[in-house]
């Protein structure tokens, strides 16, 4: 576990893309800190270089001049260059995770935010949705490790953002809208689910859990929990 | 109106027959004085005070994240949804009622016509409107803290449906005060802006051309624009949520055919320009010291003008990056990840030039200019961490965590508090007429700037261990509930604490300062623009009429080559 995630202070990393994510992270890091460390050694070093000292004048500089101004120049068209570099990185993870749906998901599931709940719809036996033998949850999302998941993503009252930290998902859930994403997981465990934006008194509580598990227990689980057949028969 | 007639070298300004009969006497004078300076005053100890209630805010929060279910002195248990409350007001006001009227009311009404060299506002009575409108917005917002079911607890940006019906926020009078009360800010802030721009436009000094003009002007009433522009639709929108509150319209209900995601581009298309609104009065003000105690002339001028510019343009197409993962087409955020990047060329521009200043300067570690220093050092935090959440992918992660929180204080921090002292004290000598105690200012420097990154450091880690916002109480999440976690947050909270004591020292070096501080001269730090060329205070209409300054030359001549004194006035002849 963990061998792509950069650095300790990142939440553990369970899904396939969320080791992109980090990636990601690590390039901005190394760019924006590089700048950060060589402007702020700069700037303190002019304030440790030029203070005031007794019979010393400073100097007349309007910046206007080439030679002067180059000092100002290159140092932003290189901020430019940083700046494609991370957006070329970015559309690429951001396309991955985001846009690129896989054209044949393993599963499909269904969430569902409200206050102050989530409701997880698993497709049955039959591995669809929207039949009889769905099974339906709150607060617990159990999927099988590996698998590669399609999920639908609504809200029934007022905005809420499901958000899974281990796998670097997060995508909010909107009132009338049916929002499509995936996920892989990639390790087996209960993780937490958060809500990521706020929805109300209840928004602090409003937590769930998903639960990776090998092929055997998800299984099991689904035995267990397949709903009993109807009473009546579905009218013909 | 006979001044005018022997003020030949007033610039034509516009005088209403408060300034003939110098208005009400005595305490009146203070409710209906059109005098910018009084106004500015006025914004100022407003701003002030809203400031103490903002951070009473988050005193209560912070002690309930770092200790939860703890009884805080004197408020009390906190309740879930009054801790939403607390937050939600807590970002209200500190961005609307603080770092607006004191960065942007208080000081562009102070300076603006002290530093272009007019004897007022151009329009004086529109200006006293101004602040009575927003002092009125201020009672409202005041007042939905104490209405029935709490202040608005929908979180700074009310984002519908949450905020559009109390049977989800269950604050409903709360949720309606707090929209009427930022409406009417909004509109205070339309009036004042009308007299920022036509105050530069129309009543400078005789001499002073558009590039002789500080910097610190300029980039107010470029502010002042980017607000003018930018709240029309968020006036609008807020008008269709005030609606959908109260008149049961649906402009913002899936439900009743409307949308909840337009609420969030109207309140962004606003929110994000806003950012620059507060940043460029700050970053006005920290060119102005830094000249200053740095005897040198600001770098290249007109780069930064024409920088500021570009900024301001680029931040109305930003607006998205607040919405990567809101519902929005996924393909916009490509877009909106190109704009948010570019930004941070022109902004890293602004800084290489403020660092460039200073070379070569001779740099006279005052309170003013640590403050200023202080400003571009932690401002650089603010920026770079912003770019992490620009890139769209990295944004996946870090949306709504702490790391947003700790990255949005790591630039407002520096604008509103640290912009504002660096402006007070560099300008108390020419307020109130007396020299603030140095060593004094130096003590609440550092146990300011000390502790503040303290506090935020920590939240950036708890934002990268995932930490998301607004939950009163991290136990429910066993990712989040470990002792590391809490050590953060409790070493936050002390730090806030340590911050909020040394305020005292604030407090009462402004005291002593006003009632026993040395006398200030005209021009005690020896600068170049125009109003430390009156006396300090300045009088009303801010200069005899027979000694109206005449410009010629830019603010920035410090150290010319050639000359005995190592700075140059304004309005000193050649």
């Amino acid at each position: 576990m963990n061998e792509t995630n950069f650095f300790a202070g990142l939440a553990d990393v369970a899904s396939s893309y969320a080791g992109e994510i980090d990636f990601l992270i690590l390039v901005v890091l190394v760019s924006v800190g590089l700048w950060f460390l060589a402007a702020e050694a700069i700037f303190f070093g002019f304030i440790w270089k030029f203070r005031e000292k007794p019979g010393r004048k400073a100097e007349y500089i309007d910046g206007k001049n080439k030679r002067h101004k180059r000092w100002v120049t290159y140092p932003h068209l290189a901020v430019l260059a940083f700046d494609v570099g991370i957006i070329v990185i970015s559309f690429q993870v951001w396309h991955h995770v985001k846009l690129d749906l896989p054209d044949n998901p393993d599963s499909e599931i269904r969430i569902i935010g409200q206050q102050w709940a989530w409701t997880f719809q698993h497709p049955g036996a039959d591995n669809a949705l929207d039949t009889d033998d769905d099974i339906f949850t709150v607060d617990d999302l159990h999927v099988q490790n590996g698998r590669t998941y399609l999920f639908r993503l609504e809200a029934k009252d007022v905005l809420h953002s499901f958000s899974v930290p281990v796998w670097r998902i997060k995508q909010d859930a909107v009132p009338g809208r049916s929002i499509t994403g995936w996920f892989q997981p990639t390790e087996t465990g209960v993780f937490d689910v958060q809500c990521a934006e706020i929805c109300g008194f209840g928004h602090g509580v409003m937590k769930g859990e998903v639960h990776v598990e090998n092929a055997d227990e998800h299984a099991a689980w689904m035995a267990a929990n397949a709903p009993a057949p109807p009473l009546v028969p579905a009218a013909p | 109106m006979a001044e005018l007639a022997v003020a030949p070298a007033a610039p034509a300004p516009a005088h209403d027959e408060e300034h003939a009969h110098h208005g009400p006497q005595g305490w009146l004078k203070y409710l209906w004085s059109t005098d910018h300076k009084v106004i500015a005053m006025q914004y100022m100890f407003t701003g002030m005070f809203m400031a103490l209630v903002g951070g009473f805010m988050a005193y209560v929060f912070r002690m309930q994240l770092a200790f939860p279910g703890m009884e805080v002195f004197p408020f009390g248990m906190v309740s879930p949804g009054e801790y939403n409350a607390l937050v939600t007001n807590h970002g209200t006001i500190m961005i609307f009622w603080v770092a607006m009227p004191v960065l942007l009311a208080a000081f562009g009404n102070y300076l603006i016509p002290l530093m272009v060299g007019a004897d007022d506002m151009v329009f004086p009575k529109i200006n006293r409107l101004s602040f009575q409108v927003f002092f009125v917005s201020t009672i409202v917002i005041l007042a939905s803290l104490f209405v029935e079911g709490g202040g608005f607890a929908g979180a700074w940006t009310a984002y519908p449906p949450l905020s559009a019906s109390a049977e989800y926020n269950l604050t409903d009078l709360g949720s309606t005060l707090w929209l009427i009360g930022v409406g009417l800010e909004f509109v205070a802030f339309l009036l004042g802006g009308i007299n920022f721009i036509t105050t530069l436009m129309n009543s400078r000094a005789p001499g002073m051309r558009a590039f002789d003009v500080p910097v610190v002007v300029w980039m107010i009433v470029i502010a002042s624009i980017l607000f003018m522009l930018s709240v029309g639709p968020l006036l609008a929108g807020a008008v269709m949520l005030l609606f959908d509150q109260t008149l049961g319209t649906g402009f913002f209900d899936p439900a009743a055919g409307g949308d909840p995601i337009l609420w969030q581009h109207l309140f962004w298309f606003f929110g994000h320009p806003e950012v620059y609104v507060v940043l460029l009065p700050a970053m006005g003000v920290v060119a102005e010291i830094m000249t200053t105690f740095a005897r040198k002339k600001l770098f290249a001028y007109k780069t930064v003008i024409f920088t500021v510019v570009a900024t301001g343009v680029l931040s109305f197409f930003v607006w998205a990056h607040h919405q990567f993962i809101a519902g929005i087409d996924p393909r916009m955020a490509n877009v909106f990840t190109i704009t948010t990047l570019l930004i941070s060329v022109p902004i890293a521009e602004l800084c290489f030039v403020y660092i460039a200043t200073l070379y070569g300067g001779s740099i006279r570690l005052n309170t003013p200019m640590l403050w200023a220093l202080a400003f571009i050092a932690e401002f650089l935090i603010g920026g770079v961490t912003g770019i992490f959440l620009g890139a769209a992918g990295a944004d996946i992660y870090f949306h709504d965590t702490y790391f947003v929180l700790a990255h949005f204080h790591y630039t407002f921090f520096p604008i509103a508090i640290v912009g504002t002292f660096a402006a007070f004290t560099y300008w108390f000598p020419k307020m109130f007429g007396k020299m603030m105690d140095d060593r004094l200012g130096k003590i609440h420097f550092w146990g300011t700037i000390i502790p503040f990154n303290f506090i935020f450091i920590p939240l950036f880690v708890l934002g990268m261990g995932g930490q998301h916002r607004r939950i009163y109480n991290y136990a429910h999440f066993p990712e989040l509930a470990g002792d590391n976690f809490q050590l953060m947050r409790v070493i936050a909270t002390i730090s806030m604490l340590v911050m909020l004591a040394f305020q005292l020292v604030f407090f009462y070096n402004c005291w002593k300062s006003w009632r026993a501080g040395k006398k200030a001269s005209k021009n005690p730090w020896k600068a170049n623009s125009l109003e430390w060329t009156t006396e300090s205070p300045p009088p009303h209409g801010n200069w005899r009429p027979d000694e109206m300054p005449v410009v010629y030359r830019g603010p920035y001549e410090y150290s010319v080559p050639g000359r005995d004194d190592d700075y140059w006035p304004q309005n000193s002849p050649a």
